[in-house]
């Protein structure tokens, strides 16, 4: 008898390990590039993830990272990398291009002007709306520090916080789906 | 069929692409109790195939769909 109940508490530490190993109804992003088309995607995989139910989180990095400036904030204090990187990189979602078709800047605004006919979501107002959806965001304190940007020029974004490799890998170790975009 | 449905809010999505569809019927079937129905009209060709998916994998029910012309009427049941 006391050998079955052995057994059965054996049993409960093995399914509550078993347990701990299956991963949740979550979606962990890369975002790595800063192209307008691949991040519109991403937004939009992000915030259709939640109303699917999903828990997301998506990482910045990279050439991401510029896509969460906003363009209405200034910041002083950059030495002269970072000023060169602040003023070549794009500043917020609205100066990023497409990856293809750009023609000088030409093929972006007609893509945006054709995206506004048809009633399809700016990058903007996807961000807005993973905002009001709850979409956790990341952003890579590395590629920060490398392109000289300060935290006080980013974007005002409920659930936004700074992380190094480690806190994406937790939270892509127990995701689902992870993807690299 | 249709009068037999009772519908206790409508969504007008028309004109609405990709993904904002499902976004604002996630949205607004919290507006309704368990149990009721929401009435959905979309002309996104891509919500044939968008509304049964989002329904399955949230738990709840399409009672009907009713393509008339470009617009597209669904009729879901909040379960959970």
């Amino acid at each position: 008898m006391q050998n079955i109940e052995a057994q059965i508490e054996d049993l409960k530490s093995q399914i509550a390990a078993i347990d701990k190993k299956i991963p949740s109804d979550k979606i962990s992003m890369i975002v790595f590039s800063g192209d307008m088309d691949k991040v519109l995607a991403a937004f939009v995989i992000a915030t259709g993830a939640v109303a699917m139910g999903m828990e997301v989180v998506m990482f910045f990095t990279f050439w991401g990272t510029p896509i969460l400036r906003d363009k209405k904030k200034k910041v002083g204090g950059k030495d002269t990398m970072g000023k060169m990187f602040g003023a070549m990189l794009p500043k917020g979602s609205c100066e990023v291009k497409l990856s293809k078709m750009n023609m000088g800047g030409m093929g972006t605004a007609m893509m945006k002007s054709l995206m506004k006919k048809k009633n399809v979501a700016s990058l903007d107002k996807m961000i807005e709306m993973a905002q009001e959806f709850g979409v956790q965001i990341y952003v890579c304190e590395m590629s920060m520090d490398l392109m000289g940007f300060k935290r006080e020029e980013m974007i005002d974004y409920s659930n936004m916080s700074y992380c190094g490799v480690a806190t994406f890998l937790e939270q892509a170790k127990d995701s689902k789906i992870q993807l690299f975009i | 069929m249709s009068e037999e449905i009772k519908v206790d809010k409508v969504m007008d999505l028309k004109g609405l692409p990709c993904p904002m569809p499902i976004l604002k019927v996630t949205k607004g079937i919290k507006e309704v109790e368990i149990g009721q129905v929401i009435e959905v009209w979309s002309t996104d060709p891509g919500s044939i195939n968008d509304f049964p998916s989002w329904a399955r994998t949230r738990g709840h029910e399409i009672l009907k769909i009713d393509p008339n012309g470009t617009v597209t009427k669904f009729y879901i049941k909040r379960l959970v």
